[in-house]
């Protein structure tokens, strides 16, 4: 039986007309890395306060390690660690004091407390700037610190609030080698994005959009229940035909990718490159190839029906 | 023993804040300093050298030495003689000068006629014998000038004509208790104590949660398991020690620099001072919960501050006010506070006798942290 660590149905917050979140279901389960994709404004923020109790739901009901919230919010809270979209550690703290302040926050004894800074100092690459200002930090080092101090009681979930924002390729992925050792250690982890590679890396995710949940699944799923062809043209008029076969209802969208043209294909239309090379403004010597979806063609279709 | 610990987070937090917070660590200490120099030197309810003319409409001996005997009193200085009664006025009205002696021609048959000089003691019916010597045109908008200028009024004019005193035994014998050299500071020093702390601890805690707010560190805080009665408590325990360490500023240089005494023992100053700096910090705090921003919370602090220094005792005396800022001022801490540190201060009061006041700044602290517990809630809408 598979065991849950978040489970809400019909979650809505509302911040005056503003539907931020509208009747969201979720299931996450143990000891997987689950994803929030969304653009700016798809409300991941505000369902992220809402599970951890930091914001009041509109209606719904949310359970969160088995507490009820927004009730049982101060028992959870030992129970979980949350790292927020903008840095919320002390900018005039040293990297150490920070650590000592919110070790001391969760109440960890003296020894304890000093074992495992040092080993977060490690594991985390921080000790060179144990003695440094926060505020003085670069973004990587910003973000280890964040990240450090929300597991540093060994929360059993995590939530990630676009942890990774700030952050150079590079140590974008060193971050989400971390991220999969916490995984693998047994933490739970929620984490928010608007990186199609982030979202992939993602055990289950769901894709928001103006704060309707418009699909979820595992990465492979949602690609392979697209409901969508994919295309991509090689032409040597690459902008004028993008406009031409956005123009057909048959055609969801097209992007121009360097110098092919990647077309997606409403599924109802059986063979698309036979569709596609019908149309007059396809030339001869067009090149036409029908490819895998990615997860970038999962959400420009799910999030499609929103669009005018 | 978890909740202690959390206080104790925050606490070291704080204090950690606070020593890199350069600005602030200097407040701490310039303004008992500066304000302690500026009231103690500046404010003199014993008025003296009140700059004043003259028309003299006599031009005679005579009144050149009553004017003389008026300087020594030291009360006033004449800078200036006008020819008319209409140009003393209008220098009164450009106050180039206070107040203007007007010395009338037959001076010299008032003045031998005068009881103050003591030729007999006529009857007062007497239209003659009981007309004053000479007039004060006064620039009455200021009270405390024309209160010194009226001080004069029966002045004795004894020296004037080298006679023998006619000495009137007073009604009254005045015996002044505590302060006997009537010094100002005596009385301003210790009042010093309660507004300045009231100034530096509401506004120090006033921002305090503010703060957090505004840098963007709530969110995480409010996410951990921290009571927000801990967050309280923890925020303000470093400031006692910043408004103890400001009120002996204030009273080793009372001492130091005024030779104000401190009569009364020093851990009944102790306590009354630290419940008196509790209540304050509480004040603060409940300031904080409710301002949006620093601004807010700044001028909230003026709010409280305003009437703290003006009807607290501090300025004028509690007795003198009408009844309606009697109330007012049995509100504000600073008030109770005022009465506590004068009496030990100066008087050598004991706590046990003041139990109403004392009692009082106890249930404002219980009742402050309570309504900012309450207040702080530990969510973001
Ligand atoms: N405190 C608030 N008051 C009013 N409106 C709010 C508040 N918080 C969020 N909103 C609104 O709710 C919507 C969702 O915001 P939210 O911050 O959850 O989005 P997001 O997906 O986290 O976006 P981003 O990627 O930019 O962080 C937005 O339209 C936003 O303006
Ligand atoms: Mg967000």
């Amino acid at each position: 039986m598979t065991e849950y660590v978040i489970q809400v149905s019909n979650l809505c917050r509302q911040f005056g007309e503003v539907k931020a979140i509208q009747s969201l279901d979720l299931n996450v389960e143990r000891g997987r890395i689950y994803g929030f994709l969304g653009p700016n404004g798809s409300g991941k923020t505000t369902a992220i306060r809402m599970l951890t109790g930091l914001l009041k739901p509109s209606s719904g009901d949310i359970r969160v390690l088995n507490y009820r919230l927004p009730g049982q919010a101060q028992n959870l809270r030992l129970h979980i660690g949350y790292m927020t979209q903008n840095f919320s550690l002390y900018e005039d703290l040293t990297v150490t004091e920070n650590l000592r302040f919110f070790a001391k926050i969760y109440g960890l004894t003296a020894t304890g407390r000093k074992q495992r800074i040092a080993e977060l100092l490690d594991i985390y690459r921080l000790g060179h700037k144990a003695a440094q200002l926060a505020g003085n930090l670069s973004g990587g080092q910003r973000q280890r610190l964040a990240l450090a101090a929300a597991v540093l009681h060994q929360p059993e979930l995590l939530f990630l609030d676009e942890p990774t924002s700030a952050v150079d390729p590079e140590n974008r992925r060193e971050f989400w080698e971390q991220l999969f050792d916490l995984s693998d250690r047994g933490t739970s982890i929620l984490v928010s994005t608007h990186f199609m590679d982030e979202a992939e890396r993602c055990h289950k995710l769901a894709i928001f959009e103006t704060g309707i949940k418009r699909a979820d699944g595992s990465p492979d799923e949602l690609m392979r229940q697209m409901g969508a062809h994919v295309v991509e043209i090689s032409s040597a008029h690459l902008r004028q035909l993008k406009q031409q076969l956005t123009r057909l209802p048959e055609v969801i969208s097209a992007a121009q990718l360097g110098s092919r043209l990647r077309v997606l294909v409403k599924d109802q239309v059986s063979d698309p490159v036979a569709f596609l090379r019908q149309q007059d403004s396809l030339s001869a010597e067009d090149r036409l190839e029908k490819v895998h979806p990615s997860l970038e063609d999962v959400f420009v279709t799910s999030t499609g029906a929103g669009r005018p | 023993m978890k909740s202690l610990r959390r206080i104790y987070a925050i606490f070291s937090k704080e204090l950690i804040q606070l020593r890199r917070d350069k600005m602030t660590i200097r407040m701490v200490v310039m303004i008992p300093l500066i304000q302690l120099l500026l009231f103690g030197y500046a404010i003199n309810t014993n008025v003296r050298h009140i700059p004043v003319g003259a028309v003299d409409q006599s031009q005679n001996g005579l009144s050149r030495i009553l004017m003389q005997t008026i300087s020594a009193t030291r009360v006033v200085e004449f800078v200036a003689r006008y020819a008319s009664i209409q140009q003393a006025q209008s220098a009164i009205a450009s106050a180039k000068v206070r107040a203007v002696l007007v010395i009338p021609a037959d001076v010299s048959q008032r003045l031998a006629r005068h009881q103050s000089v003591g030729l007999g003691t006529p009857p007062s019916s007497d239209e003659e014998t009981s007309r004053p010597v000479a007039q004060w045109m006064v620039d009455g908008s200021d009270t405390m000038i024309a209160g010194a200028v009226k001080s004069l009024r029966s002045m004795p004019l004894t020296e004037l004509l080298s006679k023998p005193a006619n000495r009137n035994t007073p009604t009254f014998e005045v015996t002044l208790l505590f302060n006997p050299e009537q010094r100002t500071a005596v009385n301003v020093v210790p009042g010093l104590v309660a507004i300045i702390l009231t100034m530096t601890m509401i506004l120090f805690t006033s921002a305090a949660i503010v703060r957090e707010n505004e840098r963007g560190n709530m969110e995480m805080l409010i996410a951990t398991p921290v009571r927000p009665i801990e967050l309280m408590v923890g925020k303000i325990i470093p400031y006692m020690f910043i408004g103890a360490l400001q009120a002996a500023i204030v009273l080793g240089l009372g001492k130091l620099l005024f030779n104000v005494p401190i009569n009364g023992s020093l851990w009944q100053l102790g306590v009354v001072t630290m419940l008196f700096i509790s209540a304050s910090l509480t004040l603060g705090l409940v300031i904080s919960t409710l301002a949006k921003n620093q601004l807010q919370s700044m001028q909230m602090t003026v709010f409280v501050l305003l009437p703290s220094i003006l009807l607290s005792g501090f300025m004028f005396p509690y007795e003198g006010m009408p009844r309606f800022a009697q109330h007012i001022a049995e509100t504000l801490p600073a008030t109770h506070f005022m009465r506590l540190i004068r009496s030990v201060v100066l008087r050598d009061a004991e706590i046990a006798d003041m139990t109403f006041d004392t009692f009082w700044l106890i249930a404002f602290t219980v009742l402050g942290l309570l309504v900012a517990s309450l207040r702080f809630k530990k969510t973001l809408d």
